[in-house]
């Protein structure tokens, strides 16, 4: 039957529900566990094939060979577009997905992620595994 | 169209407009509250990603394609990976074709549970609104959880699909879908009794039959002109062949046509997905696709939920496409909108607009002729394509001058 | 003569009518949340939406009458707040009221949708100029509803003077029944008046941008807004008054407070109102006012008129 007003029921009723809206940021919302979010880079795994380099669709990462067998990675998440084909296309599990989605910078070079690993022990101590800030 | 007079006033609906979600120029000449003419420019989201398809990998254009529209996002990437797998000539896993068609049925809820929203919006219904984006959040959080994004879902790559859907997702989303369904059985109440909303939707942006047919419409536009036309039954891509479902049409050729059909598919959807998941094939989701794909081309489609998306696919050997060419549902569906509006009033541009469901991100894209030899750009309209197709396909011997297929969307620029 | 500019200006005149006007304004916007399943804004959001309006830039298009362009928001403000000084709020009267204030009511009431079709029409932008034309257009449909609806209850008691009808209506407390019709059409006149939803045609934010105040920002926009929250709540003063004439007889505090509730009451109701119905199209909103209001409206008198020959008798 037609009249006016049909959602006055549900309305009303509304106010005794709570609201839908997540009061973030003072609420932190944590995304599931295989969300595509920030990447994070395993020095230690990586064999320098570079074929997340090839397979990336905007060059946002970067592999440097820094030594012998050792390569540090160079990730831009302004450019990253989060679609985790470098994880997929890595043969030694090197790269991987976190559920950080929280990457604004107010200074734009801190967007630029180095990830270097733990150097031997014969050369300078260890540096941060997350390089700069 | 009747003729203007002086005291006929042209307003700017868009680019920038608080109607259109996406930039889009309506040139509206109005006497009074009365709608003359319409005149439509599109190109203004246009980001040349068919050209920027053929300097990048396969696996990279697949990510570009993707990211031609945020909402229909998945419907780029599935449709265009069909082309490329019928060009490497891959066969996929059973596993892999369901949960390709999960997803798109998935998108179709939150992308018709959007547009609900956003026809409530624009007659004024902000609850509406409200109300339908909450029960996305649900479809949105499932899709999260299962393909790691809220749009744009990277879950296709060449060969089958790169995620997997657990037994507890699994027992989510049918949880997820009886919640949902309850909440739509409210919509369609609200829908059918609630006075104020008939009232604006019915008997506005009328379509016959035969102008939907002639204006090339698709999708849930033409079903509710009784268009009995969907590619999901006519031509079956992914799962589609295995599982039993209406398409939905509606008689009443209008706006509330639209929203009927588009909240009963939104009923079917709850039924495809739960045939779907509790009939999941077991096995692998991808099969080894090459790097460097045969030369060929294909066309595929795809029932977005917009309408029919058509994607074109030309390899050549190497590891980069080179051709791919997108016909999203909107470019199709524009040009029935300057029909629907002339005569009717300006406070029914808005919801007009908004009931074809306009995503104007996937349809802006060009035609760029570059000369042989001469390196000289060119842009020419419709009209000159259609001249030049003509006298090519003359020279190989064929006359089609008597096909009829005149584009008048945009005007020569 | 000191007493009087204290009403007038301080209390309940001017200042109290603008911190009146955001706290309904408040009350609106946070009710229209909570109905749509929101949080809302916090306490202090209208507040700073006048403040952070009336600290911007006053941007004036160089095609405009500079003068009617300024004044226009001024009028609209000046008239909703004269209005207001002859509704009664705590006692029978006010001290300017006079026999026949009714009637000047009303009249004040119009100027502000006066204004708006001024300030649109001389903003010289397509998307004003039919919003001023929209606004109206409805004007001529809501406005019969209204005074129909106003004047029947002045009929039975037999006084063109609020404070004079207030106090009629203390006397005899059961006669109010008659005008509840009033009371009906006498809402949906006013959210007609207040451009609210369903009929928010002028200010369609979806069709015309923002209607009569596209080309408006700054303090004039904010003096436009004010200006209609105002006249909200002295719309909603006005209904309370004539057709709610209750508790009056308290005095004192006791007739303040529930001179307070019965107008939030009423913003509570257009808050619902807002949230439930669908904006209607101009030609749509004519022809219910003039095929259904009106005749009510009409209706109300006829029922007052019989009754006051009942009584008299």
């Amino acid at each position: 039957m037609k009249h006016p007003g049909r959602m006055v029921r549900q309305v009303l009723s509304s106010l005794l529900r709570k609201p839908a809206t997540v009061r973030y940021p003072f609420v932190k919302v944590t995304m599931p566990k295989r969300f595509r979010g920030r990447l994070r880079f395993y020095a230690e795994r990586c064999i320098g094939c570079r074929l997340c380099m090839r397979d990336c669709p905007t060059d946002a990462i970067q592999i440097r060979k820094i030594a012998d067998k050792q390569f540090e990675a160079d990730i831009d998440m302004a450019k990253c577009i989060y679609c985790a084909q470098c994880v997929d296309s890595c043969l030694k599990k090197a790269l991987e997905s976190t559920p950080d989605f929280e990457l604004a910078q107010l200074d734009k070079n801190n967007l630029r992620q180095t990830f270097r690993g733990q150097p031997p022990a014969s050369q300078k101590p260890p540096e941060d595994p997350q390089g700069k800030p | 169209m009747s003729e203007t007079r002086s005291r006929d006033v042209t307003i700017p609906i868009g680019p920038q407009h608080p109607a259109l979600k996406e930039p889009t120029s309506f040139s509206v000449t109005l006497s009074g509250e009365k709608i003359l003419q319409v005149g439509v420019r599109l190109g203004y989201n246009h980001r040349g990603i068919e050209k920027a398809c053929e300097s990048r990998s396969f696996i990279q254009s697949l990510y570009l394609i993707e990211r031609v529209c945020g909402i229909c996002s998945h419907s780029h990437s599935s449709c265009f990976v069909q082309a490329v797998e019928e060009i490497a000539g891959l066969q996929l896993p059973h596993r892999a074709m369901y949960l390709r068609t999960i997803i798109a049925e998935l998108e179709r809820l939150h992308s018709h549970l959007l547009w609900l929203g956003v026809a409530g919006h624009e007659i004024g219904f902000d609850t509406l609104l409200m109300y339908t984006w909450r029960d996305r959040e649900i479809v949105m959080d499932l899709l999260a959880a299962i393909t790691g994004n809220r749009v744009n879902y990277g879950m296709n790559t060449f060969g089958g699909v790169r995620r997997d859907i657990s037994p507890e997702q699994k027992a989510d989303i049918l949880k997820a879908m009886d919640t949902l369904e309850e909440r739509t059985k409210y919509y369609i109440s609200v829908a059918t009794e609630e006075t104020t909303l008939i009232q604006r939707l019915s008997g506005v942006g009328v379509l016959s039959h035969d102008d939907a047919i002639r204006l090339g419409a698709v999708g849930p536009t033409a079903r509710a002109s009784n268009v009995k036309r969907d590619i999901r039954k006519d031509d079956p891509y992914a799962a589609y062949d295995q599982v039993p479902f209406e398409v939905i049409t509606s008689d009443l050729n209008d706006v509330y046509g639209r929203t009927l059909v588009r909240v009963r598919e939104l009923m079917e959807s709850y039924k495809l997905i739960r045939h779907l998941l509790n009939s999941l094939p077991d096995g692998p989701i991808a099969v080894k696709a090459p790097r460097k794909m045969p030369a060929g081309e294909a066309v595929s489609r795809y029932e977005a939920p917009r309408g029919e998306n058509v994607h074109y696919v030309r390899a050549n050997g190497s590891e980069k496409p080179e051709r791919v060419k997108v016909r999203a549902p909107t470019l199709a569906n524009v040009q029935a909108v300057a029909h629907m509006l002339i005569d009717r009033y300006l406070a029914d541009l808005p919801i007009v607009v908004a009931a074809i469901d306009p995503c104007f991100s996937c349809t802006d894209r060009l035609i760029d002729l570059t000369r042989e030899g001469g390196g000289r750009c060119d842009v020419i309209t419709w009209g000159q394509l259609h001249d030049y197709s003509l006298r090519w396909y003359k020279k190989q011997g064929m006359d089609l001058s008597k096909l009829n297929s005149r584009f008048k969307c945009g005007e020569s620029s | 003569m000191a007493g009087d500019l204290f009403y007038i200006l301080i209390f309940p005149g001017f200042l109290f009518l603008v911190v009146f006007a955001l706290v309904a304004d408040y009350i609106d916007r946070k009710l229209h949340a909570k109905f749509q399943n929101r949080i809302g804004p916090p306490w202090y959001q209208p507040l700073a939406d006048l403040i952070k309006l009336a600290a911007k830039e006053d941007l004036i298009p160089r095609q405009v009458d500079p003068w009617l362009f300024k004044l226009a928001p001024v009028f609209a403000v000046t008239a909703v707040v004269t209005a207001a000084l002859y509704i009664p709020i705590w006692r029978h009267g006010t001290p300017m009221s006079f026999n026949g204030d009714v009637i000047v009511v009303l009249y004040l009431l119009t100027i502000p949708t006066v204004t708006f079709f001024l300030g649109g029409w001389y903003s010289r932008s397509v998307y004003s100029m039919i919003g001023a034309a929209r606004s109206i257009m409805q004007l001529f449909a809501y406005e019969i509803p209204l005074f129909l609806s106003i004047l029947a209850p002045a009929l039975l008691a037999d006084s063109w003077s609020l404070g004079g009808m207030s106090l009629f209506y203390a006397h005899h407390p059961w006669y109010a029944l008659f005008n509840v019709v009033g009371l009906f059409t006498a809402l949906i006149a006013l959210l007609g008046k207040l451009e609210r939803v369903p009929f928010d045609i002028p200010e369609a934010e979806t069709e015309i941008v923002a209607g009569s105040f596209t080309e408006y920002s700054g303090r004039l926009l904010a003096m436009f807004r004010l200006a209609l929250s105002i006249e909200m709540i002295v719309g909603a003063a006005l209904i309370a008054a004539v057709f709610l004439p209750f508790g009056l007889n308290l005095g004192g505090p006791a007739a303040f407070g529930l001179y307070l509730v019965k107008v939030l009451g009423i913003v509570a109701l257009i808050a619902l109102a807002r949230t439930v119905f669908a904006r209607l199209r101009i030609d749509q909103m004519i022809n219910f006012c003039w095929q259904f209001v009106a005749p009510v409206a009409f209706l109300q008198v006829i029922i007052d008129l019989i009754a006051k020959g009942v009584i008299a008798r």
